[in-house]
Parts: structure tokens; C-alpha cells; sequence
């Protein structure tokens, strides 16, 4: 049973996770680090039958703006949502955007060094129109602090 | 046309030993949607790892949990073992599996309690309860504390079990399994608790999959999922069948669970009985360079630990993605369409660590 790291390029995450999910693969988990300036960001996917596992590592650099894979694994936002939040990843076309709010925290970006922190533009919301119910919207506009 | 509403539930509620909230969306009393959000309790433990020698973070990675607490430290020190190129002593391989095991029944007991609990059973989750004590003792025993062990470490164990301690555990274990049967036929035939579990919260084997669920709660959806078959620690050495069921309802939940219990007990006799003589450490020299990615059965299911080394005494980067983060996903799909009463009960089936969530 394998467990390898491949560094793939940004432009080709969807290509490559598209691959997996036509294997039948399972996501196991989407992790962000920061180190030497840019984000290192894993995809890991799992083959249950044969137990192998393979995790796609995209290097980019901060403000890079990264393709939701939500669409093809409908569980990716809560991890999508987990990086956006915690390191500032910018993800686009999420199917469910928390707009901040999975973790109910204060610090904003808490695990990006703090002198980074600065350097992150935010982007206007990327939400699939729709993805938070209709019923939600008063809740969802609640500002952040209130909630405190 | 049906009222819609949203009831807040959590983070504070009866049913929930530890904090999380649910938005729910409900029509009349049918939940049509769910909004989780977590945070109430986040610790940065994470974050932690940069200003701990490797060496001591092991004690901060057992405690990313309260329950599977031996798991977290055992995956933090594997990471770094396979980063360093360590070949922990086989003793001490065995060792950590008695222990994990000994984690596993005591958090599967736990969560039997807490869902008799959910549905009124006061009697059943009193026994449960009663039952998972002598684990603990026997934890207690061989390591000197009942839910945090700190025994494990970076190339080994730091703890041995003597003969003695072997018999009183295999005499604990002979104790357990017996009052485990009538535990498990209230369970699994009681009409009333039955009428709590059965067809409830279903989710099928392809939802299961398309939503990275994992652990006893993945296995109840027919999923053959179970880590423990990757070999590590001396499970290679073992018998290790996954058990599974096909329902993928609140019952199949509880079944896969009580099984594993039987299951657990009947691994812990295995390794005490293969348990080889010697070392239980190697001294381990340097820093780790270098990046892994671990993966580990814990109680709740699959839990995976990346950790990345850059040559100093302090680590870049851990992530332990724990089972209830990957459940969280199945939990909001097995609200969707389940009646309002219902939904504490489901979110106890998934067994949530909150704790470990909020690492």
C-alpha cells in the first residue's frame, strides 16, 4: 500500500482530483501549512480496497486564489471553509461558504504568521448564490462580533 | 405550505457533553437543512508545535483528546518516527496496540452510556458506565492515570506491563465481555430502544462514501473501512476483521459499535498472548526534516496526522484531521429529512469528539 506526496501546479488540482474521484477515491482530508513565504496546501485521498493513499501538494503563494473541489466531493467546503478561515486561503466557488463563520472565533487567520497576516487581500464573496438556504439569510447576515 | 424556521441548536444542550451548534432549517418539524459551526472550545493546539521541542509535544498532542487521548500522542510520535526513519522496538509496538485497544473500549463504553442516555435509557447507561470503570482501573494499572496515559513517546513507550499486570487485564477482560451480552441484547432487541434506532438518520453506502465519512460510523453504511488493517503498531501481527453492517441507520450504529467492543477484547488477548520480550524504546538522536502523513484507527474512525519538520527542534506544521471533522459532513446529510425529536439522537451516533474537532 503506497502513501506518496505528488507536487502538482495550481492550475492542475481540479484535473487531478477529477482522476481520483472517477477512481472512486475518498477525500480524506485538505490540509493548509505555511513555510518560506507561501502556503502549502495538501489534498489527501484514499483507496479503501487497497488501502493506498495519495495527497496532492500545491505550493502558492499567498492572495493565489484557489478552485473549490466541492463540486466533486460535496464534504471539500468544510475543509475549504477550515483553510480560508484559519490561514486565509482564498478558495473560489465553494459550494456551501461559511463566510467566516464555521470557526466561531475571534482571531482572524490565527495560524498564519502574524506578520503575513497583513498581506492577505480579501476577495469579494465567492459563494455559489443560493448555497446558504433561503431560510438562513437573516442568520447568515448576522455581523460576526454580535455572535461573540 | 409548511412554516419554515430556523432553531438554533447547541452550543449548549443536554445531549451534548461539549459544545457545537447546528442551525436548523426546519419545515413544520422535518429538518431540510442544516449549518454547523464549531469554535466554541478551539484551543490553537495546532499552532502550538512551534514552540514546543518535538520531544514535548507529545504530551501536547495526547491531549488534543479526552477519550482517544492515547491515539492523538501514538499518531504525533509514528509522524515522527517515519520522518526520522525510527524502528520502534517491537515490544513497544505491542504495547502501544494494548493501550489503543484499551482507549477504544473505554470510548466505545463512554458512548454507549451517552446514547442510552439520549434516549432515556437512565438503567442501561448507568451499566455501560459502570462497565467501562474497569477498563479504566486496568488503565490506571499499567499506566498511572485512567484517560491521559503519557506513556508514549518518540521512539517508544516509556512504560512496560509486567506479567501480572497481563493476567489482571486478561481477568478484567473476561469480566467485561460478560456483562457485555446483556448490554448488547437491550440494545439491539429492547422494543423501545428499537423503536429509537431502527430506519433512523439513514445513510446509504454511496453517500457514506461521496462524503468522506469514516470509523464505526462509515463501517454501519457497509463501508469496509478500518485503518487498523494498514499494519501499523502490531496489528499487521493480529487478527483484524473490519466489522460492518448495512443498514446505515442509528441501529447498524450502535451494532458496529458493540461488535468493535467484542472485537477490541478480543485483540487485547491476541497481543497479550504474542506480546514478545524486549526493549520498549530506542534513544532517538536529531531532528526531524522532513514531512509524513500518518493515519491511524482511533475509536471514532480514521484519524490522519501530517507533521513537517524543517531540521530544528521545533516542528513547522501538525494536523491531526480528527473523524468527527470528516463526519461532520454525514451528521448535517442525516439531519436532512429526520424529524426534530430526532436529531440530538443522530448526533450522538456519530459519536462526536468536540475536543478533538477543536484541536
Amino acid at each position: 500500500m503506497k502513501n506518496e506526496i505528488i507536487v502538482i501546479e495550481l492550475a492542475d488540482l481540479l484535473e487531478n482530483v477529477l482522476v481520483l474521484k472517477t477512481k472512486g477515491w475518498r477525500l480524506s482530508q485538505i490540509c493548509a501549512a505555511f513555510r518560506d513565504g507561501h502556503y502549502e496546501l495538501s489534498y489527501s485521498f484514499a483507496d479503501d480496497e487497497t488501502l493506498d493513499y495519495e495527497t496532492l501538494r500545491i505550493n502558492c503563494p499567498i492572495n493565489s486564489v484557489v478552485p473549490s473541489i466541492s463540486e466533486f466531493y460535496s464534504a471539500a467546503d468544510f475543509y475549504e471553509n477550515e483553510m480560508k478561515e484559519l490561514f486565509g486561503v482564498e478558495v473560489k466557488m465553494m459550494k456551501r461558504d461559511y463566510h467566516r463563520r464555521l470557526y466561531r472565533i475571534k482571531a482572524e487567520m490565527p495560524f498564519l504568521p502574524e506578520e503575513e497576516r497583513a498581506k492577505v487581500v480579501r476577495q469579494p464573496d465567492t459563494a455559489i448564490p443560493g448555497a446558504i438556504p433561503e431560510a438562513m439569510k437573516g442568520v447568515s447576515e448576522v455581523p460576526k462580533e454580535d455572535t461573540e | 405550505m409548511a412554516k419554515r424556521s430556523v432553531v438554533p441548536f447547541g452550543p449548549q444542550h443536554p445531549v451534548l457533553p461539549e459544545p457545537i451548534h447546528l442551525d436548523l432549517v426546519l419545515e413544520d418539524e422535518t429538518v431540510i437543512d442544516v449549518v454547523p459551526s464549531i469554535g466554541f472550545v478551539h484551543r490553537g493546539l495546532e499552532s502550538l508545535v512551534k514552540t514546543k521541542d518535538y520531544n514535548e509535544f507529545e504530551y501536547v498532542a495526547e491531549r488534543v483528546c479526552g477519550i482517544c487521548s492515547f491515539g492523538h500522542g501514538n499518531g504525533y510520535a509514528e509522524a515522527v518516527e517515519k520522518i526520522m526513519g525510527i524502528e520502534v522496538p517491537r515490544r513497544a509496538k505491542y504495547l502501544r496496540t494494548i493501550w489503543l485497544e484499551m482507549n477504544r473500549i473505554h470510548s466505545h463504553l463512554l458512548w454507549c452510556g451517552l446514547m442510552a442516555d439520549a434516549f432515556g435509557f437512565e438503567n442501561l447507561f448507568y451499566q455501560c458506565w459502570r462497565i467501562r470503570e474497569k477498563i479504566l482501573d486496568m488503565a490506571e494499572l499499567t499506566t498511572g492515570g485512567r484517560v491521559i496515559y503519557s506513556t508514549n513517546m518518540v521512539g517508544g513507550v516509556r512504560r512496560d506491563i509486567t506479567p501480572e499486570m497481563g493476567r489482571a487485564i486478561l481477568s478484567t477482560l473476561d469480566f467485561i465481555e460478560k456483562e457485555l451480552v446483556p448490554i448488547r441484547r437491550t440494545f439491539l432487541s429492547d422494543y423501545s430502544v428499537q423503536e429509537r434506532t431502527r430506519g433512523v438518520g439513514v445513510l446509504t453506502k454511496e453517500q457514506a462514501h461521496d462524503l468522506g465519512c469514516c470509523g464505526p460510523f462509515a463501517r454501519a453504511s457497509g463501508i469496509n473501512c478500518d485503518m487498523r488493517l494498514l499494519g501499523y503498531d502490531a496489528y499487521g501481527e493480529l487478527e483484524v476483521e473490519p466489522i460492518t453492517a448495512t443498514e446505515g441507520d442509528n441501529y447498524a450504529r450502535c451494532k458496529v459499535r458493540l461488535d468493535e467492543l467484542f472485537q477490541s477484547i478480543s485483540l487485547l488477548r491476541q497481543a497479550l498472548e504474542k506480546i514478545p520480550e524486549g526493549d520498549i524504546s530506542v534513544p532517538v538522536k536529531g531532528n526531524p526534516d522532513g514531512d509524513a502523513f500518518v493515519r491511524l484507527e482511533q475509536p471514532r474512525g480514521e484519524a490522519v496526522y501530517y507533521v513537517e519538520g524543517v531540521g530544528d527542534k521545533f516542528i513547522n506544521r501538525f494536523r491531526v484531521r480528527t473523524p468527527t471533522f470528516a463526519n461532520l459532513a454525514g451528521l448535517c446529510e442525516t439531519i436532512k429529512g429526520a424529524k426534530y425529536a430526532d436529531v440530538p439522537l443522530l448526533i450522538v451516533t456519530i459519536d462526536p469528539c468536540i475536543s478533538c474537532t477543536e484541536r
